[in-house]
């Protein structure tokens, strides 16, 4: 029997994806549902400066990640700048430079922080290196001597580290202390100062500044903090009287005594930072799964790969959804759309332009073309120069639109460009010819199918659990798989067809 | 709700499109067959060599380069059809019913000139009107002229029989009418009327148009029910003959009547609508079933036209 043979097949496939998709979630504990209680941030910082009309040049520090952090996304917006990165130290610096900088100069950088749960870091941590201070005279004679007091009442680097701090800490009472910090006793100093002490002693410290993640705010303020390497690798310490460690919270943005960033050629440089908390679901269970991605199922998904290509697969694993929900839809519902997979790829491109402004698009584009494309046919072109000049055509309103939507302010509208234009102008062409056959009644009626079939697969492709569960379970295909075959033995009415012969309904034999 | 209309759909026998293909036609129908019904030149040439009358064909174009001769080759015609070789639901076809000076003038009214026509067949050559948009052919054939019966009731362009055949069992049968609204076109999505026709005798039944039951033709105002389709045994014989020609164990045959020549084969199809359902008021489901359970192995065309007679009368 033929539907044995299938049943043994697609039951085969089922058991195997949900199979493993247990074993997964109950043996290896993986979570089935993104979690969104883990958030990120998106940290924007703005520098501005006047430019003398000569070349200018702004050095920045580039955040890179440490501890449990992992910084994704970044990216400058620096018009007209040329950008290089180079390595310093501890520290990456980003060279933004211009060649003549006129008037007041705006510069964007923009990236994305995330925090791994539990204490474990990603990144490994630095290798200890002491850096001592080139000072001199009584500076470096205060210097000592808080730093032989210190060692003499500590018995490790953490330790002698708190000594340093509580000793600065009471600078107006400890001469030192007083001569060390000269007249500046902000946070920012005293860590430069205390790294300063305790390299001088051959400590290996230094000084972090960065942000407080927990308080995020529109114009966030530095923190402050130092870092000296024990045996358990680097901790932070605060420069408060009782030298506490660090929070959780604070994200090393960089190290060493310099700002974050310097301008040379241009003068009134400001700097302001702000940072947005985030929920990013899906990137927790990525975090989490490299808790245990030592395991060797582990090693070989999805999460073995480079972040981008990841974000890649993210959207490639959710179309096998779409095109089950499109096989239902014509099928089972009975919709009839344009060319097979056209409402899965317009879906596609609906993730990037968001479900209202993309079906405006759409109508727009498809409406133009349309009328553009109705217009050739009293023109006689042949068919393949007829379907190039509708391509021609539908780029064309594409690069109209980005171009209006962008003086209007519509930033959404930009990504029509991601719009699939091959398959927009056979749409175009198929509709045109129905237009022609059947009249504009059923041509219409065909594009809002298509459209609506674009749009129930979308709902379903963009949905985080769908697209989480694709992502850590890439399994769950198999599953899929067998399900489409099922529904290529379904025999039985579509639900339009139950309206369609509905006469035939009313009486019994 | 739904599901009680599904179940007494179900228990009129009527076959939906996912039933058609899964139980009908993908397991009977043999894929290498197709292009004997999918390529209507193919089909002309194989109902010749079957002894099969079929419309004459006049000319073809298969390439471009040929587009500029058939205006002149069809100087000795009047009046002929242009239809694509792979057309599907009566897409691309232009009926040309006679002159007008330099002009040709079709079904519809409208006048056609020279480069009319090459456009249209050059559209035709590059795919527009064919399946899956391939490189098609164009053929010009023989303008069959209704028979008489049907002048009544038709509007400009030529009614045909439809019949489906289940391995080589003629089951169920309807006219469509053309109307005004489907341009003189055949095709019930266009607009056309479908009549069930009672297999036993062949007299229409009920008609649809537009899925509601009609009685009258829109257009003239005439009786659609109760009409006798003449030659209608040699049309059942067609059908029944159809298996042996093609192969295919389920498949619809549309069959004109013209006036001088008779019953002739339009096309075959592979994959034949299910609207012929409701031209008949019944679900084709039993029919086939029956068909598929008592006379699956009757080798004679004639016992297999018999058999339809018998089972398949309409009930009043």
């Amino acid at each position: 029997m033929k539907n044995r043979h299938l049943y043994v097949v697609t039951g085969t496939l089922i058991l195997l994806g949900l199979g493993l998709f247990l074993y997964k979630t109950v043996w290896l504990g993986l979570p089935v549902a993104p979690d969104a209680r883990l958030p990120t941030w998106e940290i924007e910082a703005r520098i501005a400066f006047d430019g003398d009309g000569g070349p200018a040049k702004v050095t920045m520090h580039l955040p890179r990640p440490a501890g449990p952090f992992t910084v994704i996304n970044q990216n400058f917006v620096a018009p007209g700048y040329g950008l290089s990165a180079e390595a310093r130290g501890p520290n990456r610096l980003a060279v933004l430079s211009i060649r003549s900088a006129q008037g007041r100069q705006q510069l964007y950088y923009r990236f994305i922080v995330h925090r791994a749960q539990g204490r474990e870091a990603w990144e490994a941590p630095d290798p200890p290196t002491v850096s001592r201070p080139n000072w001199t005279g009584a500076k470096l004679a205060a210097a000592e001597a808080v730093a032989a007091a210190a060692k003499s009442r500590s018995v490790d680097n953490a330790t002698m580290a708190s000594e340093v701090i509580r000793r600065l800490s009471l600078g107006a009472v400890e001469s030192n202390a007083r001569a060390l910090l000269d007249t500046d006793a902000s946070d920012a100093n005293r860590v430069v100062i205390a790294s300063g002490v305790l390299g001088l002693a051959g400590v290996p410290a230094r000084s972090v500044h960065g942000i407080d993640l927990d308080a995020p705010r529109r114009h966030a303020p530095y923190v402050h903090w130092l870092e000296v390497y024990t045996p358990d690798g680097w901790i932070g310490l605060l420069v408060e009287p009782h030298a506490p460690k660090a929070p959780h919270s604070y994200y090393p943005w960089w190290r060493g005594s310099r700002t974050l960033a310097r301008i040379e050629g241009g003068n009134n440089l400001a700097v302001s930072i702000s940072s947005v908390r985030a929920l990013e679901h899906a990137v927790q269970s990525a975090l989490k799964i490299g808790e245990i991605r030592q395991k060797d199922l582990i090693a070989f998904s999805l999460f073995s790969l480079p972040v981008e290509i990841q974000q890649t697969f993210r959207i490639l694993l959710v179309i096998p959804l779409g095109v089950l929900v499109l096989v239902i839809l014509r099928n089972v519902v009975g919709f009839t759309t344009f060319g097979t997979f056209m409402p899965v790829l317009i879906a596609l491109s609906f993730r990037e332009t968001k479900l209202a402004a993309g079906i405006v698009l759409f109508i727009v584009v498809v409406g133009t073309a349309l009328a553009i494309r109705l217009y050739l046919e009293s023109l006689k072109l042949l068919v393949v120069p007829r379907l190039a000049a509708v391509l021609i055509v539908v780029v064309a309103i594409m690069a109209g639109l980005s171009v209006i939507a962008f003086q209007l302010g519509f930033y959404r509208a930009l990504s029509v460009a991601l719009f699939p234009m091959v398959i927009l102008t056979m749409t175009v062409e198929r509709m045109s010819v129905i237009w022609d056959e059947r009249g504009a009644m059923e041509a219409l009626k065909q594009g809002a199918g298509s459209l609506a079939v674009a749009v129930i697969c979308y709902g379903v492709m963009s949905n985080d659990v769908a697209g989480h569960l694709l992502f850590v379970f890439p399994e769950l295909l198999l599953a899929l798989l067998g399900a489409t075959m099922l529904l290529g033995r379904y025999s039985g009415y579509r639900l339009t067809e139950l309206r369609r012969f509905r006469e035939l309904a009313k009486k019994s034999e | 709700m739904m599901f009680d209309i599904a179940r007494r759909l179900e228990a009129n026998g009527v076959v939906g499109l996912n039933r058609r293909n899964a139980e009908f036609m993908l397991p009977y129908n043999d894929r290498r067959n197709y292009p004997l019904v999918d390529d209507k030149l193919l089909t002309k040439r194989l109902a010749e060599k079957n002894g099969v009358a079929v419309p004459k064909l006049y000319a073809v174009v298969e390439f471009p380069g040929q587009v500029r001769d058939l205006y002149d080759q069809l100087a000795a015609y009047d009046d002929f059809v242009i239809k694509p070789a792979r057309g599907s639901g009566g897409d691309g076809i232009a009926v040309i019913v006679g002159r007008t000076h330099e002009f040709l003038r079709t079904a519809g009214g409208s006048l056609m000139s020279r480069a009319d026509t090459e456009f249209h067949v050059n559209n035709l050559l590059s795919g527009t009107f064919s399946l899956g948009g391939l490189p098609d052919k164009a053929l010009v054939e023989y303008r069959v002229k209704f028979d008489p019966v049907f002048e009544k009731i038709a509007y400009q362009g030529v009614p045909d029989v439809r019949i489906i055949v289940f391995m080589g069992v003629p089951v169920m049968a309807m006219v469509r009418l053309p109307t005004r609204q489907s341009g003189g076109k055949a095709n019930l999505h266009q607009g056309a009327i479908g009549a069930g026709i009672d297999i036993a005798t062949g007299r229409t039944l009920t008609a649809v148009w537009k899925s509601r039951i009609v009685t009258e033709h829109p257009d003239t105002g005439n009786p659609v029910m109760g009409l006798q389709i003449p030659h209608w045994d040699s049309l059942l014989m067609l059908g029944a003959r159809s298996l042996e020609m093609t192969g295919l164990g389920y498949q619809g045959i549309d069959i004109v009547l013209d006036r001088d020549l008779g019953p002739l084969i339009l096309e075959l199809n592979a994959r034949p609508g299910l609207a012929i359902q409701i031209a008949n008021g019944a679900g084709i489901g039993k029919r086939l079933e029956k068909v598929r359970a008592e006379a699956a192995s009757i080798a004679d065309p004639a016992e297999r036209v018999a058999f339809a007679k018998a089972n398949f009368a309409a009930r009043p």
